[in-house]
């Protein structure tokens, strides 16, 4: 490695760049080579995806306020043209397909790997760019034309109506003979475009981070969220190819007359469920492990130490992500796997919450003996331990096969789910997002307003998702766009108390953004002050359009991994 | 020796325990394991066919008549049902369901309670002892081996606190049903459920959603819910309910027809994913007479949500009464035997007792040795 740094080093002097050099705004933004303008790119497409996510979800919401069917009849007269009741409940199950697939593949993943990755993987490292700009760039557009078609396949025939309605799953053989008309094809299609554009910028980041640190910028001074995006490309490059299979076959099953999960033909609908839980539990954790690093960064800077424990951090997200790949099963307790099988899921899955076990206590442990300054990033930090932690608990009960025989498929399930995703990965991003925004847009935001935004999504999501657990316990199917009158009470809750506070909170979010964008004041280079000590606070805000020309250099002299230097220092050692 | 097997043998261990404690006598029959199978039997259908005390009154003079003929259940016999407004599962009526029960309120609540408390605990300590304005100056503190390794070790120990029941649970779930016992078998349909009796001549009965009123028509000809005295809470109750006989252990299968389906009892800690192609076996145990409702649990199209299960355990007479009813044959028909009270207490411990319900005494015998050396 230092080899290679120091060659960096001795033609440094050969550029000739001018940093602030900016082809015109087509070229720009459709032709982007520049990780940033990447990174702008996928957060503005996750934050739209998320409000067509959202509303979706709204939607679904609405729908379940009360018993009975309320607005289905509605959507599928806009949707269907009429107003037939199965295609009414049918529009039901393409608004859980569309919210599902929508938020996981072009919300979370965008955001957490294409935005916050790009900008700043290679800012943290001290590399002017990703390794392979242009593919950057393919990846980015994949994922557009991924979540077009999937909006497309909304508006097309799938079966007893227009759209696909398989859940976000695609379960054999619902998604396969359950399912004629292209909409389903279009669903696939759209996972192919997302898959291979998550796949190349994967194959981007691993490079980028193997041989594009800085000088002693060595494995183990990595900052966390470097190893969480190292830990996380890994994770897509080996899942993502099963997904990709295992749609293919869908694919071909539906088209072409194969018969890999049809039974009448030899073979499983089982064994789709092995190859997309095989890639789907991994899943779970690349949209978890990016925020893990993200709420390391934000804890450490606000505490004003450096994070506790940083070795076994890094390790433990090792370790979740290798055991992520041996647990699919447990998502499928029900199907009729022998007890063996079940004995070893029910096990492997419980070990996963050690090295969790780790992550929650170190950062605790970092704040301990700290100085906290309750800025919103850490306040989202704070609300996100622990609402994580109680999603990681109740994935703790969902772990023994015996408890998931009665939990399985129920409103149990979607609260742990969402605890984990909508209550973690979202708190994690809205703690890296305002932790960022001023480096990335060069204005300071409101934090009065970020706050006012997390008390809204705190007790919103809280209300929302927190009965949810009760419904599950005493036996609601998830899935249902109608239910028993019993279960009346805490839908209502969650609808009607839970769901305005989003709505009022993500208004905030955009007022704030409004404010930051129309007057804002400047942003320093760092804003946060003496607790923030990665590479990107080095540079001003926004950074310039090419960093790094000179490559900065990490002092050897000192252990710890939050001191660095620019090659100027550095050459007076 | 395969895992499961071992978790067996101890689940042995642990039953005859747990028997004499007298905590988990109704299991005790449905295992058919346990050395002491005779006594903890006739305890096991004392308690399972006596119905709830405070039902005793109405639940016996009503079930009385039907040993001869069978009356659909009605609705003081309502017991698997959801309760406006809970927070907890529904209440258990299967030994499964007691053990997982028990395992889930005394085992994971607690720990799952405690662990979430302990980090809001730990999270408020910090925001109020090292916030800057009381701790100005921050540590340099980045490395503790002790706490370290304990907040390693400790949670690795509470796991395992946590498999043993769990391990137990799960081998008690799989055991298979006697040889002999019951088969029911249950197919998924876009929308509806098949329930067809091999045992009992192979007739097939199909359960559909009662139209909710008010509301659109799901099942074109079906009646309403509530246009018959018997009928459950609408959503669940169905035109031809799952009957089966009460206390035995009945061998239920599953399929689907078209795509996945699940069946899924919360009240008897059941489910089962209905897999076209494939035909999945689990044991079925319901301890009183009663109607326990279910719903579909695997999406499966449009109408997932209206095809709702409802179980009708009753004495194996009635049962009896309500497949002859269904044009189906009873195996090893005897004479006709006492009405009244005596069949509901009786035909599971007399001699001459009927063929599915001597399947358990039945299928003791080549499992009781194994049980009983490992017991010893
Ligand atoms: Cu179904």
């Amino acid at each position: 490695m230092a080899t290679t740094a120091d060659t960096f080093q001795a033609h440094h002097e050969e550029h000739h760049h001018d940093a602030a050099h900016m082809p015109g705004f087509f070229a720009r933004w459709f032709m982007s080579t520049n990780h940033k303008d990447i990174g702008t790119l996928y957060l503005i497409f996750s934050i739209f995806a998320g409000v067509v996510g959202g509303a979706l979800s709204g939607l679904m919401r609405w729908e379940l306020a009360e018993p009975g069917i309320q607005i289905l009849g509605q959507i599928s007269l806009w949707l269907n043209g009429n107003m037939d009741m199965d295609q009414a409940l049918h529009t039901w199950n393409v608004l859980i397909t569309a919210h599902g697939l929508v938020m996981v593949f072009f919300v979370i993943m965008p955001a957490t790997m294409g935005g916050f990755g790009n900008w700043f993987v290679p800012l943290m490292i001290g590399a002017p760019d990703m390794a392979f700009p242009r593919m950057n760039n393919v990846a980015f557009w994949l994922t557009v034309t991924g979540f077009c078609s999937l909006m497309a396949s909304i508006f097309v025939p799938g079966g007893t109506a227009h759209g696909a309605g398989t859940g976000w799953t695609l379960y054999a053989p619902l998604s396969t003979s359950g399912s004629p008309g292209p909409s389903v094809d279009f669903v696939i299609f759209a996972l192919h475009m997302a898959g291979a554009g998550s796949i190349m910028s994967s194959i981007n980041f691993i490079t980028t981070i193997f041989n594009m640190r800085a000088p002693g910028m060595t494995l183990h001074k990595m900052p966390l969220f470097v190893w969480s995006v190292l830990v996380t490309a890994f994770l897509l490059v080996l899942a993502m190819p099963v997904l990709a299979a295992a749609i293919t076959m869908l694919l071909t099953d539906r088209n072409f007359g194969t018969t890999f999960f049809d039974a009448s033909g030899g073979g499983d609908p089982v064994l789709y469920q092995h190859l997309f839980w095989f890639f789907g539990h991994p899943e779970v954790y690349i949209m978890i492990i990016p925020g893990f690093g993200m709420i390391s960064q934000v804890v450490a800077t606000f505490s004003k130490k450096p994070i506790f424990g940083y070795l076994g951090m890094a390790y433990a997200m090792v370790a979740i992500g290798v055991v992520g790949f041996i647990v699919w099963a447990h998502h499928m307790y029900t199907t009729g796997m022998s007890v063996n099988t079940k004995m070893y899921f029910t096990a492997a899955t419980m070990v996963i919450a050690v090295p969790t076990g780790i992550k929650i206590f170190s950062w605790i442990a970092t704040m301990w003996g700290g100085s906290l300054e309750f800025k919103s990033p850490l306040v989202w930090a704070l609300g996100f331990i622990f609402l994580f932690t109680i999603g990681g608990v109740t994935g703790v009960v969902l772990a023994n096969g015996g408890i998931d025989d009665n939990l399985q498929d129920t409103y149990f399930v979607v609260a742990h789910f969402h605890y984990v995703l909508s209550l973690g990965a979202v708190f994690s991003l809205f703690a890296g997002f305002y932790y960022w925004f001023p480096k990335m847009s060069g204005k300071l935001h409101s934090e009065f307003l970020a706050h006012a935004h997390f008390w809204l999504f705190f007790i919103g999501a809280n209300l929302i998702f927190f009965p949810q657990h009760f419904l599950g316990a005493n036996g609601m199917p998830r899935r249902y766009p109608d239910y028993a009158p019993a279960f009346a009470y805490w839908n209502h809750i969650s609808s009607v108390w839970g769901f305005p506070f989003i709505i009022a909170g993500m208004i905030v979010f955009f007022v704030n953004m409004i404010y930051a964008f129309g007057f804002g004041r400047k942003a320093p280079a760092n804003y946060w002050g003496a607790g923030a000590t990665t590479l990107e606070w080095t540079l001003s805000s926004p950074p310039p359009f090419h960093q790094f020309e000179t490559l900065p250099v990490i002092e050897e002299h000192h252990t710890h991994h939050d001191v660095v230097g620019d090659a100027s220092t550095a050459s007076g050692h | 020796m395969k895992f499961g097997d071992i978790a067996r043998k101890r689940l042995s261990f642990l039953l005859i325990l747990l028997a004499a404690l007298a905590i988990f006598a109704a299991p005790q029959g449905a295992v058919a394991q346990a050395a002491p199978a005779a006594g903890a039997q006739s305890a096991n259908v004392a308690s399972a066919t006596a119905p709830t005390p405070q039902a005793a009154q109405p639940a016996v003079t009503n079930a009385a008549p039907a040993a001869t003929s069978y009356q659909r259940l009605g609705k003081e016999w309502i017991k698997g049902v959801p309760t406006p407004g809970a927070i907890d599962f529904q209440k258990q009526y299967s030994p499964t369901g007691h053990y997982a029960y028990k395992m889930n309120t005394y085992v994971l609540t607690p720990i799952v309670i405690g662990i979430t408390a302990l980090v809001l605990v730990l999270l408020l300590w910090v925001m109020v002892r090292y916030n800057r304005r009381v701790h100005p100056v921050p540590s340099k503190t980045t490395h503790n081996t002790a706490i370290e390794v304990i907040w390693t070790v400790v949670p690795v120990l509470i796991l395992v606190a946590i498999a043993i029941p769990s391990m137990t649970l799960l081998a008690r779930q799989y055991k298979s049903p006697p040889k002999d016992a019951l088969t029911v078998k249950v197919t998924g349909y876009q929308w509806y459920w098949g329930y067809s009796y091999p045992d009992n001549g192979g007739f097939e009965v199909i359960s559909h959603m009662l139209n909710i009123p008010g509301e659109p028509v799901i099942n074109s000809g079906v009646r309403q819910d509530g246009s018959d005295p018997s009928d459950g809470p609408p959503h669940l109750e169905v035109d031809n309910r799952m009957v089966v006989p009460v206390g035995v252990p009945i061998r239920l299968q599953t399929t689907g027809a078209d795509v996945i389906h699940s069946f899924a009892v919360p009240s008897l800690w059941f489910k089962l994913d209905a897999v076209p192609g494939r035909i999945n076996e689990k044991e079925l145990f319901v301890e009183q007479p009663g109607v326990y409702y279910g719903q579909c649990s695997e999406l499966c199209g449009a109408r997932h949500g209206y095809m709702p299960i409802a179980v009708e355990a009753v004495p194996m007479d009635v049962f009896k009464a309500w497949v002859r009813s269904q044009g189906g044959t009873v195996k090893g028909e005897g004479p006709a035997r006492p009405a009244a009270l005596p069949p509901l207490q009786q035909p599971k411990i007399g001699p001459g007792a009927p063929a599915p319900a001597s399947a358990a005494p039945g299928a003791t015998a080549p499992q009781a040795p194994a049980a009983g050396a490992t017991s010893a």
